[in-house]
């Protein structure tokens, strides 16, 4: 049953058989053992696994592994450097306060990526309505914003 | 949860996806509906279709009368597009409201068509602006007015090996919007109406009021026929049976139809 497919994660191509019908979520957190990108709700509702595939943040858990064949996927593990230098949301985050259990974390930070990608300029207002598919159970939304804010005044310095 | 046990194959023509389809295969599309039910178990395909590698069926142009939208489009795209925002902006309001930043990165604008859900925003919206879908099977290519290609929930006139390859906007100087009301940003729409108001009179179209997006014809008709807003309010769930569920009563539905369908209506004549 099992399908050859080549996902280039974080930078390094990954070649693995998978069945059809395993998710991306899945094949990240148990084939390639990936587990920073985090299952949530299970319905596409709460943003918990938010990756990237070809620079569009994305629900992982609502896409099929076999259809990022031949993709780029960038998952929370993606987002330091390689020398440990935390990436602009991280450090912002950090400094913030913009988690409280952590368990949304990685989806906002990834979401958050997309938006300052998106929309580098974003207003708070606009922040806030495009963090919509990103749910927080602590409801640290506050801190979250502040982070967000704080990236991406950080990101347009440098 | 898992989906079930699946074949899997992408097509890279429209033509190999019609064959997979007719074969049994059911088409996966932005797949933002179709694999949560998969992972819920309310749908087990046995086999899926990607049509995601099928370059003729990703973007937006236009002929001297209609845009032409590939049913692959995403709605991120649609509600950027200054050709739909010139032409049809309560189809641009529409896509740029669905789900979340994430889903509009992957749900299509065929997918959400051919998928058929009773609270889907793009349906009624292009109902309201007077859009057709061009859908390709065994037999060749038809155009369904999209008016006519809901029947039911989750339910289309499709046949059996059709597919969705377009949607066709007629281009109009119509003053138009979509107003919706959801509990969360992420929910379905409870309810949600779209209006048209131009030369050729009023059109409008609501979703979430009954097992399939409807016409309000006799919102419209009281419009075109020289009637007040007021008037045309207190008719508009005129023929409408909502049905009753845990997103409100059907009382509250038929308020709701009218709070929106005055909403849309004024932001429509505003624009």
């Amino acid at each position: 049953m099992g399908e050859t497919i080549t996902v280039t994660v974080n930078g390094t191509a990954h070649t693995a058989e998978v069945e059809p019908r395993t998710l991306l979520v899945h094949f990240l957190r148990e084939q390639l053992n990936l587990t920073g990108t985090h299952i949530g709700c299970d319905t596409s509702t709460c943003g918990c696994c938010t990756v990237h595939v070809d620079g569009d943040a994305v629900l992982s858990c609502s896409t099929l592994a076999i259809q990022c064949d031949g993709r780029e996927v960038r998952t929370v593990e993606g987002l330091q450097s390689e020398d440990g230098t935390l990436h602009p949301i991280q450090q912002a985050f950090h400094e913030n306060h913009g988690l409280q259990c952590g368990y949304c974390t990685p989806g906002m930070m990834m979401a958050a990526v997309g938006i300052i990608e998106q929309q580098p300029n974003a207003t708070d207002d606009e922040i806030r309505a495009a963090l919509e598919g990103n749910l927080c159970r602590c409801t640290g939304y506050q801190n979250i914003v502040a982070s967000i804010r704080a990236a991406a005044d950080q990101m347009a310095r440098s | 949860m898992i989906p079930s046990t699946l074949e899997y194959t992408k097509a890279s023509s429209i033509d190999e996806a019609v064959a997979a389809v007719a074969a049994g295969a059911v088409p996966l599309s932005g797949g933002q509906s179709l694999m949560p039910m998969m992972r819920l178990r309310l749908a087990a395909p046995h086999a899926i279709v990607d049509l995601s590698g099928i370059p003729e069926l990703v973007g937006i142009c236009e002929d001297e009368d209609e845009i032409a939208v590939g049913a692959m489009t995403i709605h991120r795209e649609i509600a950027a597009s200054e050709l739909i925002r010139a032409h049809a902006g309560l189809v641009a309001d529409a896509a740029g409201g669905i789900g979340s930043p994430q889903v509009r990165n992957r749900g299509t604008i065929g997918g959400s068509l051919g998928h058929a859900d009773p609270h889907s925003d793009m349906p009624a919206t292009l109902i309201a602006a007077g859009a057709s879908v061009i859908a390709k099977g065994p037999n060749g290519e038809r155009r369904i007015l999209a008016e006519d290609l809901i029947t039911t929930y989750l339910t289309t006139t499709l046949e059996p090996g059709e597919i969705i390859t377009q949607v066709r906007i007629p281009k109009s100087d119509d003053h138009s919007a979509y107003a919706k009301f959801h509990r969360r940003a992420i929910d379905w729409t409870v309810v949600g109406v779209g209006v048209c108001i131009g030369d050729n009179g009023v059109r409008a179209a609501a979703t979430g009021v009954a097992d399939k997006p409807v016409r309000l014809s006799a919102f419209e008709a009281v419009l075109n026929g020289g009637g007040s807003l007021d008037d045309a309010i207190a008719k508009v769930a005129e023929g409408i049976e909502p049905h009753a569920g845990l997103d409100g009563s059907v009382e509250y539905k038929k308020h709701l139809l009218g709070v929106l369908a005055r909403k849309a209506h004024g932001e429509a004549s505003s624009r």
